[in-house]
């Protein structure tokens, strides 16, 4: 019994799944932040064991570009949740439901 | 790839980052769905060790175990009141369909494409290869990302900024 490739992406589609559920599914938007940072890892997860496991000339490349998804993710989160203060402040609630100025 | 320690050592993790991901969703109160989410990304960095990616689980840990749960923790106590809420949603079941046809999917599609899989060990150490290649051959993305963080950090420091004083009319 060994660990391959595809037990590595199960965990990664599993969290993907459940991120995709978070993000959809919440009301505030903190939570909805929380989702899309499951899934960036999700993303990661899946990056880091194709370097590992899949025939490749230039493996570190996949290292490479999580360490450009990690900075990009990172960049995301402070933007948002710095959104997320400002409409606290603007509308006195985070919940996206109650976000409805485009709608009459 | 065959020590038992690994194996054993994979399933402990996946179980941990899984189920920990599965809390967040259950959790009530939203400061216990970033704890969860804190031991997910825990369970990520042991996952990211088995696979031999060291500098990547080191970067995991520092970022997102250290700096972005810290950076959501002050988001949730800086908008008080009614917020510690995290149920969901009008679009819960929608939002459910949709998550278990992706994740059964991405599952299917992972399970029966045959991978070319690579005939070698893990990497010796990843740090130096990763430095490399981000001084040499993605020098230029590498520039791109340091301009965007610089702005991002800029950005979110003049959105939170209090309104500036009514200065001399």
């Amino acid at each position: 019994m060994s660990v391959d490739l595809e037990h590595y992406l199960i965990v990664s589609g599993l969290l993907f799944s459940i991120g995709l559920y978070v993000t959809l599914a919440k009301q505030s938007f903190i939570g909805v932040l929380i989702g899309i940072e499951m899934m960036f890892n999700a993303v990661n997860l899946s990056f880091i064991s194709f370097a590992r496991f899949v025939e490749s000339g230039d493996p570190i490349s996949g290292h490479v570009f999580v360490v450009f998804t990690i900075t990009v993710s990172a960049a995301e989160a402070a933007t948002a949740l710095a959104l997320a203060v400002l409409l606290y402040r603007v509308k006195g609630t985070v919940e996206v439901e109650r976000m409805d100025l485009l709608k009459w | 790839m065959d020590e038992t320690g690994v194996v054993i050592a994979f399933w402990v993790l996946a179980i941990m980052t899984i189920g920990s991901a599965l809390g967040v969703v259950g959790a009530r109160n939203i400061i216990h769905a970033v704890v969860f989410l804190v031991a997910s990304f825990l369970g990520l960095a042991g996952l990211y060790v088995t696979l031999s990616a060291d500098f990547i689980a080191v970067a995991q840990m520092l970022i997102y175990v250290g700096a972005i749960s810290i950076l959501l923790l002050f988001a949730i106590v800086l908008t008080p009141q009614e917020n510690r809420n995290n149920s969901e949603g009008f679009l819960r079941l929608p939002a459910l369909a949709l998550a278990l046809l992706v994740g059964a999917v991405m599952i299917f599609a992972a399970v029966d494409t045959e991978w070319a899989i690579a005939d070698r060990d893990g990497f010796e150490e990843t740090a130096s290869a990763i430095g490399d290649a981000l001084l040499d051959k993605y020098a230029l993305p590498f520039e791109i990302a340091s301009v965007l963080l610089l702005v991002a950090v800029i950005g979110s420091i003049v959105l939170v900024r209090p309104e500036p004083m009514e200065e001399d009319e």
